[in-house]
């Protein structure tokens, strides 16, 4: 067999990027893909050492032979600084060795920056099937990046449109500004009740913001047990709530459904082994009491009624009263 | 920072502290969402507040939270695909010690925006081997320290690491002694990710 292995076609067909070189380190070929990353560096007759930096995993200095069987880390001297991998074997029976060498990592980069093509690489060689994983790697994480870019401000669009208030299941102030409106519009007769709980500040405060969540949860159920299907219940605030309660403006049964509710608020309301103590006050305005009722006006004076519910001592309700509340 | 950073620090929070502790740092942290989506990028100064507030919230130095988060990315079963391609490293801690040279490359490959840190792994003339460290987040070098032992673990090997402190140029240093290198059996690993056997 006398070194018909070494013959260059040998070599460059299986090899494309190998150094052949003596013990004296003299580089005697090299293989045609190498050459095409440096063409004016006259390789052979050059020293293995001049033209290139090779470490191993000690990461010495890189002087000295070239260790055999060692993982070998490769650069250029001068150029692009290109990372190669490498390994060299002593070829027997003379004083010769190979270097071979490949990218590794650096292969993306190098097809740029060397303008490689399939057949510069071996055919048995992974660097093409590696280099279409990458390309397709990138189109669907770029794929996946535009997804979620998409998906994020359709959430936010989503959010933004809901009218329910994530927590209770009730309306949020959009969805009730909207009902408020089309109420007046339709010239519906009804009453506006804004509901403000008491003492929800100190459940949030000493059992924490899950026992808050909890009774706010609790707390809409109780309001749409105690109201009608076609009431709307929305909740505006962290612990404030308004109602529309349709066809409904006799202030009787207006005070009498409030204080039902507020007596229901009051049941202890049970959070792991302890139990949440709250309470509710209410001011109510009717469309009876305007000539030409107004969400601005009806909202002003339901609130009037609400804060001298809160001046008498809580847990009342008011009915707003223009002699009473007006001039304020 | 990038969602997969951030969001291996939601996960780490979540799987060892639980959901609630999880909530009260996003809240404290002042975000305005609860979960961090691995495919989008967000501020730099989110992950820093979030990582702030988390070490607060549990009561320990960051340094300790950056090696306990560390040590989670490896040694947690949820994430055993990171343990994998640490693997791929090489056979034994040696190897893969000298393949964090190549960490940051091979990871800009899959995820060429993922802030990975520049490692540099030397073997000094004393047998030990010094970790030079450049991340984009000051500290990353103790989570490499539980990285690195919980690698140590996996493979089987006896090491002694320390955080050896910081360079001017903010490069953190970590020393790695290695005292047995077949200390115990260490965990079953091939190359095959598809279950085998």
């Amino acid at each position: 067999m006398n070194n018909t292995i070494l013959q260059p076609e040998f070599l460059d067909t299986f090899m494309p990027m190998h150094v052949l070189y003596d013990s004296e380190g003299i580089i005697l070929h090299i293989g045609p893909t190498l050459e095409k990353m440096r063409r004016c560096v006259p390789f052979v007759g050059s020293s293995l050492s001049d033209i290139f930096s090779i470490h191993d995993d000690g990461r010495g200095t890189g002087e000295g032979p070239v260790p055999h069987h060692a993982k070998l880390y490769i650069k250029f001297r001068t150029g692009i600084p290109t990372q190669l991998k490498g390994m060299a074997m002593p070829v027997r029976q003379s004083d010769l060795s190979v270097l071979n060498l490949s990218f590794g990592i650096s292969i993306v980069d190098a097809v740029a920056d060397y303008r490689f093509t399939a057949g510069d690489f071996a055919h048995t060689d992974l660097a093409i099937e590696m280099l279409y994983l990458v390309e397709a790697k990138s189109a669907v994480l770029h794929e996946t990046k535009q997804l979620n870019l998409r998906l994020q401000s359709a959430r936010f669009a989503a959010e933004e449109q809901a009218s329910t208030d994530m927590l209770t299941g009730l309306r949020n102030r959009r969805a009730f500004d909207q009902a408020f409106e089309e109420f007046l519009r339709r010239r519906t007769t009804f009453a506006l009740m804004h509901l403000d709980l008491d003492y929800f500040k100190s459940v949030n405060d000493s059992l924490g913001h899950a026992a808050g969540d909890a009774v706010l949860r609790e707390v809409a159920k109780i309001m749409n047990e105690e109201t009608r299907e076609e009431d709307v219940i929305a909740r505006i605030g962290g612990d404030e709530f308004v109602f529309l309660l349709k066809n409904l403006t006799s202030p009787d049964r207006l005070l009498n459904m409030a204080r039902r509710l507020i007596a229901r608020l009051e049941e202890p309301i049970p959070f792991h082994d302890a139990f949440c103590r709250i309470s509710g006050s209410v001011g109510i305005a009717t469309t009876e009491q305007y000539r030409h009722p107004t969400a601005e006006k009806m909202s002003h004076d339901a609130d009037l009624a609400l804060y001298s519910s809160k001046r008498g001592g809580r847990a009342l309700a008011t009915m707003f009263d223009p002699e009473l509340h007006s001039g304020v | 920072m990038h969602g997969m950073i951030n969001r291996a620090i939601q996960c780490f929070v979540t799987d060892t502290y639980g959901v609630q502790t999880w909530q009260r740092v996003t809240d404290s942290a002042g975000l305005e969402f609860a979960n961090f989506e691995p495919m989008l990028n967000y501020r730099d100064q989110l992950t820093l507040d979030v990582l702030g507030q988390a070490a607060r919230e549990l009561k320990k130095p960051v340094e300790t939270f950056f090696e306990d988060l560390g040590t989670y990315l490896v040694s947690h079963p949820n994430l055993e695909a990171i343990r994998r391609l640490l693997r791929f490293g090489g056979e034994n801690f040696v190897e893969f010690l000298f393949s964090l040279n190549d960490l940051e490359g091979r990871a800009k490959l899959a995820l060429p925006d993922l802030e990975v840190p520049s490692l540099k792994v030397e073997n000094l003339k004393d047998g030990t081997f010094r970790m030079t460290c450049m991340g984009t987040m000051p500290g990353v070098g103790y989570a490499m320290v539980g990285v690195m032992r919980a690698m140590a673990d996996d493979y089987g090997a006896l090491v002694f690491l320390e955080h050896a402190g910081w360079k001017d140029s903010g490069e953190e240093i970590i020393t790695i002694n290695l005292l047995e290198a077949t200390y115990s059996e260490g965990r079953q690993f091939e190359l095959a990710g598809r279950a085998v056997g």
